[in-house]
C-alpha cells in the first residue's frame, strides 16, 4: 500500500515536472511575406532575417550588431591576402549531416552562381582553398578589410542535401519548375522549418541539436504575414499574437495604453534622404529651361536649409526619427557624431536662391514612393510645403514602390529630377554607401548605380578606392569622413533622418530589437 | 440548339481573348517586376540578365502570343514572388475562397430572406424600419470599413472571435483543406462571412421586401385571403413562392460576384484565399499571378453567363426560333 502511494506520488511528480516545462509557442506577424526558402534567392532584410533562424553563416551578429563567431570559431589574416577560417567542430545540419569545409566551398560556389541575388557576398576573384575538414582559406587578389562584414547573412548550405535534391542551381525567378531548396530548408540554426506555405503560414520548431547553448525558451514559432496595418495591430491588441512588426507610428500610443502590450521603438539603420539630378544640363521636370539649377551648390544648400527637419520629426514621424547630417547611421560610423546639419534657415535659403539667380524661385517635379518607407509620402508633402515658402514650387508625384522604382532607377533611365530614397548599407559599413550612392556614374548606371542624381566628384571616387583597401581602421575612418565631408560641403545629398523601428510586443515576451530590423528567435523568452 | 451553343461559345472565347488583351496591356503599367524580385543592391547587369531570361525584352506581340498560348493550356508560369507554379498556388488557395464565399452566400440568404419577408408583411412596423436603416449601412459602408469595425468590436474589445486567418484547417482528400471541421476554423469564418455577405444580404432583403409588397397586392392573394386561408399559408405558400424566382436568379449571379470580389475582405482578415494572393501580387508586380487571377475571374463570369444562356434556351421557347 505504501509502495503504491509512493509510486503514485512519483508519477504525479513526473507529470508535474512535465507540465512545468510546457511548450512555448511564439506567434508573430510581419507586413510582408516570406517567399522562397532558398537563402540566395533574394537579398532583402525580412527574407534573410527569417532564414537566419534556420540557416547560419560563418559569422553572425549579436544584439548590438557586433560580429561574432558562428559556424567559424575563429579566423585570422595569415597573409595580407589570405584569410583563414577555423570551422566549428561537431556542427550538424538539421538532416544529421556534418558541417565541413566542403560545405563552405560549395556554398561559396553556389552564392556566386547565376541567379543568385547575393553574388556580391564573395567577390568573383576570391579563391577558396580547403586546408582540412575544418579549415578554409580565402585567397584574395587585394586586401579587403570588410571581407566578412556581410557574411552573417551568407548562409551555409549542406552540399550533399542540395546535390541530392537537384537544387544546386539557385532558385531564380525565371525558373519554370520549383526548386527543392525554395520549398524546404536544411540549415544548422536554432530552429527547423516544420512547414512553409508561402504567403500563408510558416511554422518553425526548436532544433534540439543546435551547437550553441539556447538562451531562448521557445519550442514552436508560428509566422503569419498580415498585410493590413489595422488587422496586424488588432491581432496584437486582442492577444492572438505575441509580436507584430512594423506598427504604424500613429498606433504606438494605443498599443502602449492597452494592458498587456507595449510598443518597442528604436533607431533603425536606414537613412532617408533627398537627391537631386545634377547630371543633365536641363532638368526633366522643371520650368527652368536651358540650365539645371541643381548643378549650383547654392541651390542645393538652399533646398537643404529650407527644410525644417525638427518639424518633420515631430509632426510627420511623431518623434520616431533621428535627424541625420550624414548618409549613414552614426551608429555605424565612429566619426558620425562629428557632422552637423546645416541649420534650418528659410531666410538664408531665399538669399542663396537669389544669389544663384533664382530670386523668384522655380518649379521642379519630385518623385516619392508611398508604400516603401515610414510615412514616405507625408515626408514629401511636408518638404513640398516647406520649399514653397522659399519659392521652390514642388510638383509631387507619389506612387507605389513598384512604379516609383521602375521610374527612378537605372531600368527607367533615372527618370527623375528630385527624389526621396532610403538606404541601409547591407555590410553595415560606409564603403557600401560610398560605392553605391556617391561615386560617378554614366548614363547606363555604370559606377554608382544608385547615385540617381548622377553627381560626380573625382575626389570621392578616389577616396572610395582607398577606403576599399585600407586595413588600418583609424586611417580608414579618416578617409571615409573626408568623403562624407565633401558630400556635406557640396550638399550633394540632403540627408533627412534615420527612421525609427516600431514593433508591437506582448508584455510577457522578452526580445532583442536589433537596429537592422532583423528579428531573431534565439533572443526571445516567453514568460 | 447546337448552332446556338456554338455561337455562344464563340462569343465567350472572344470575351476571354479581350480580357486577356486587357490584362496583358494593364501589366505594362503596373511597374517593373524585376525591381520587386531582387534586392536593392543587385547590380544593373544582373537585373538586365534577369529581364532577358524572363522574356521581358521580347517584342510585345511575341510576349502576348506566348501569354495566350500558355494560358490556353492552363500554364500560367511561375510566380515571381514565390518561385512556385501559379496553378499550384491557386489550387492551394481556392478552398479558402470557396468556403468563405459559400458561407457568405448562406449567411446572406438565411438572414436576408426572413428579414425581407418580415419587412414586406409589416411595412409600417418599427422593426421593419430598423431593418431598412441597417440595410442602408450594409449598402453604403465600404467593405474594409465594416471589416475593421467588426474586428475592433469582436476581436479587440470582446475578444470573442479571431481577427485574422482561417484558424485550424483539416485536409480533405488530396488537395482540399477545410475550416468547417474545427472550432477555430468555424469561429474564424464568422466575421469575414458577415463582412463579405452583408451587401448581398441587404440586396436580398430589399428585393424580397419589394417583391412581397408587389405580390401581396395581386388578385390571387386577395382571393386566397377571401377563401379564409390562414395567414401563414397565404404568406409563405402563395406569396413567398412567387417572390423567389428573381431572388434565385440574383443569388446565382451574386455568387460569382462574391467569389470574384472577396479580395477586400480577404485582405482585411488576412484570409488566405485567391483574392488576398491577387492583391499581394499587385503590390509586388507578380504578373503571372495577376494574369491568372483575371483570366480565372473572367472565365467564371463567362461560364455562368453561358450556363444561364443555355438554361434560358430551355425555359424560353422564343429563343429557339429564327434568331440570327
Amino acid at each position: 500500500m505504501k509502495h503504491r502511494s509512493l509510486l503514485l506520488a512519483a508519477a504525479l511528480f513526473a507529470a508535474g515536472a512535465g507540465t512545468s516545462a510546457q511548450a512555448e509557442t511564439l506567434k508573430y506577424a510581419f507586413q510582408g511575406t516570406l517567399n522562397a526558402l532558398d537563402p540566395y534567392s533574394l537579398n532583402e532584410t525580412f527574407t534573410l532575417s527569417s532564414l537566419g533562424n534556420t540557416y547560419e553563416g560563418l559569422t553572425r551578429r549579436g544584439a548590438d550588431l557586433a560580429i561574432e563567431p558562428a559556424l567559424a570559431e575563429s579566423w585570422e589574416i595569415v597573409e595580407p591576402n589570405r584569410w583563414r577560417f577555423h570551422l566549428r567542430k561537431g556542427v550538424k545540419f538539421h538532416n544529421g549531416n556534418d558541417f565541413t569545409a566542403e560545405d563552405v566551398a560549395f556554398s561559396v560556389d553556389r552564392v556566386r552562381s547565376e541567379g543568385s541575388d547575393l553574388s556580391t557576398r564573395v567577390g568573383a576573384d576570391v579563391k577558396v582553398e580547403i586546408v582540412d575538414d575544418h579549415t578554409v582559406d580565402f585567397v584574395l587578389t587585394g586586401p579587403n578589410p570588410i571581407l566578412n562584414y556581410e557574411w552573417d547573412t551568407f548562409y551555409m548550405m549542406d552540399k550533399d542535401w542540395t546535390t541530392e535534391n537537384n537544387a544546386v542551381k539557385v532558385t531564380s525567378a525565371s525558373d519554370t519548375t520549383p526548386n527543392y531548396a525554395s520549398l524546404q530548408a536544411n540549415g544548422t540554426g536554432p530552429f527547423k522549418i516544420l512547414s512553409h506555405e508561402a504567403g500563408v503560414k510558416t511554422v518553425y520548431e526548436k532544433n534540439d541539436g543546435w551547437w550553441d547553448e539556447a538562451k531562448h525558451n521557445i519550442d514552436t514559432v508560428e509566422f503569419t504575414p498580415i498585410g493590413s496595418d489595422a488587422t496586424r495591430v488588432a491581432a496584437l491588441l486582442s492577444g492572438e499574437l505575441d509580436m507584430v512588426y512594423p506598427i504604424p507610428v500613429q498606433d504606438i500610443k494605443r498599443i502602449n495604453d492597452n494592458a498587456g502590450t507595449v510598443a518597442l521603438t528604436g533607431p533603425e539603420l536606414r537613412t532617408i534622404f533627398l537627391g537631386m539630378d545634377q547630371m543633365r544640363d536641363e532638368l526633366l521636370y522643371s520650368d527652368v529651361k536651358g540650365k539645371n539649377p541643381f548643378k549650383d551648390a547654392k541651390v542645393r544648400q538652399a533646398v537643404y536649409q529650407a527644410i525644417d527637419i525638427e518639424a518633420i520629426k515631430k509632426k510627420v514621424m511623431r518623434d520616431l526619427a533621428t535627424p541625420s547630417a550624414i548618409m549613414i547611421s552614426p551608429f555605424l560610423f565612429s566619426k558620425g557624431s562629428e557632422f552637423e546639419r546645416y541649420p534650418y534657415d528659410p531666410e538664408g535659403a531665399k538669399k542663396l536662391l537669389a544669389n544663384a539667380g533664382y530670386a523668384d524661385g522655380f518649379s521642379v517635379g519630385m518623385d516619392c514612393p508611398n508604400d516603401r518607407y515610414v510615412n514616405d509620402e507625408a515626408i514629401c508633402q511636408a518638404v513640398a510645403s516647406m520649399l514653397a515658402k522659399v519659392g521652390v514650387k514642388i510638383d509631387l508625384n507619389a506612387q507605389p514602390k513598384a512604379k516609383y522604382f521602375a521610374k527612378v532607377l537605372a531600368s527607367g533611365g533615372f527618370d527623375t529630377s528630385f527624389y526621396l530614397l532610403g538606404w541601409t548599407p547591407g555590410s553595415l559599413d560606409s564603403w557600401n554607401v560610398l560605392s553605391n550612392l556617391m561615386n560617378c556614374r554614366d548614363e547606363a548606371g555604370k559606377g554608382s548605380p544608385f547615385n540617381l542624381g548622377g553627381f560626380c566628384d573625382a575626389k570621392i571616387d578616389s577616396l572610395t578606392k582607398e577606403v576599399l583597401v585600407e586595413i588600418d581602421p583609424d586611417k580608414r575612418d579618416g578617409l571615409i569622413a573626408e568623403a562624407y565631408k565633401i558630400s556635406h560641403d557640396n550638399a550633394y545629398y540632403i540627408p533627412l533622418h534615420q527612421q525609427g523601428l516600431a514593433w508591437g510586443v506582448a508584455d510577457n515576451i522578452d526580445l532583442v530589437q536589433r537596429a537592422d530590423n532583423q528579428f531573431k528567435f534565439r533572443f526571445v523568452t516567453k514568460n | 440548339m447546337i448552332g446556338f451553343a456554338t455561337r455562344r461559345l464563340l462569343q465567350a472565347m472572344i470575351v476571354m481573348l479581350v480580357v486577356a488583351l486587357l490584362a496583358f496591356t494593364m501589366f505594362r503599367f503596373v511597374g517593373d517586376p524585376v525591381n520587386q524580385m531582387v534586392g536593392i543592391e543587385t547590380s544593373i547587369e544582373e537585373r538586365e540578365a534577369l529581364r532577358e531570361r524572363l522574356g521581358l525584352n521580347d517584342p510585345i506581340p511575341v510576349q502576348f502570343f506566348r501569354f495566350v498560348t500558355q494560358a490556353a493550356q492552363f500554364n500560367f508560369g511561375t510566380s515571381y514572388q514565390f518561385r512556385q507554379p501559379v496553378s499550384d498556388l491557386f489550387a492551394k488557395r481556392i478552398p479558402a475562397t470557396l468556403e468563405l464565399s459559400f458561407t457568405s452566400a448562406l449567411f446572406a440568404l438565411v438572414v436576408g430572406i426572413p428579414m425581407g419577408i418580415y419587412a414586406g408583411l409589416n411595412r409600417e412596423s418599427a422593426v421593419s424600419k430598423l431593418f431598412l436603416s441597417v440595410s442602408l449601412i450594409g449598402i453604403s459602408l465600404p467593405t474594409f470599413f465594416i471589416g475593421i469595425l467588426l474586428i475592433f468590436l469582436f476581436s479587440v474589445t470582446l475578444q470573442w472571435l479571431p481577427s485574422f486567418g482561417r484558424g485550424e484547417v483539416v485536409p480533405v482528400g488530396s488537395w482540399w483543406t477545410t475550416g468547417f471541421l474545427t472550432v477555430s476554423g468555424l469561429k474564424a469564418l464568422i466575421l469575414p462571412s458577415i463582412t463579405l455577405g452583408l451587401y448581398q444580404m441587404t440586396l436580398i432583403m430589399r428585393l424580397i421586401r419589394a417583391e412581397m409588397l408587389e405580390v401581396i397586392r395581386t388578385d390571387y392573394i386577395k382571393f386566397a385571403r377571401a377563401r379564409g386561408l390562414p395567414d401563414r399559408l397565404v404568406n409563405f405558400r402563395h406569396a413567398l413562392k412567387n417572390t423567389l424566382v428573381p431572388v434565385i436568379t440574383i443569388t446565382g449571379l451574386q455568387l460569382g460576384a462574391i467569389i470574384a470580389f472577396a479580395t477586400i475582405t480577404e485582405t482585411v482578415f488576412q484570409w488566405p484565399g485567391m483574392g488576398l494572393m491577387f492583391l499581394q501580387a499587385v503590390q509586388n508586380v507578380d504578373i503571372p499571378i495577376m494574369s491568372a487571377y483575371l483570366l480565372l475571374t473572367a472565365f467564371l463570369f463567362v461560364a455562368i453567363n453561358f450556363i444561364v444562356d443555355i438554361l434560358y434556351f430551355f425555359i424560353d421557347p422564343r429563343l429557339r426560333v429564327g434568331r440570327p
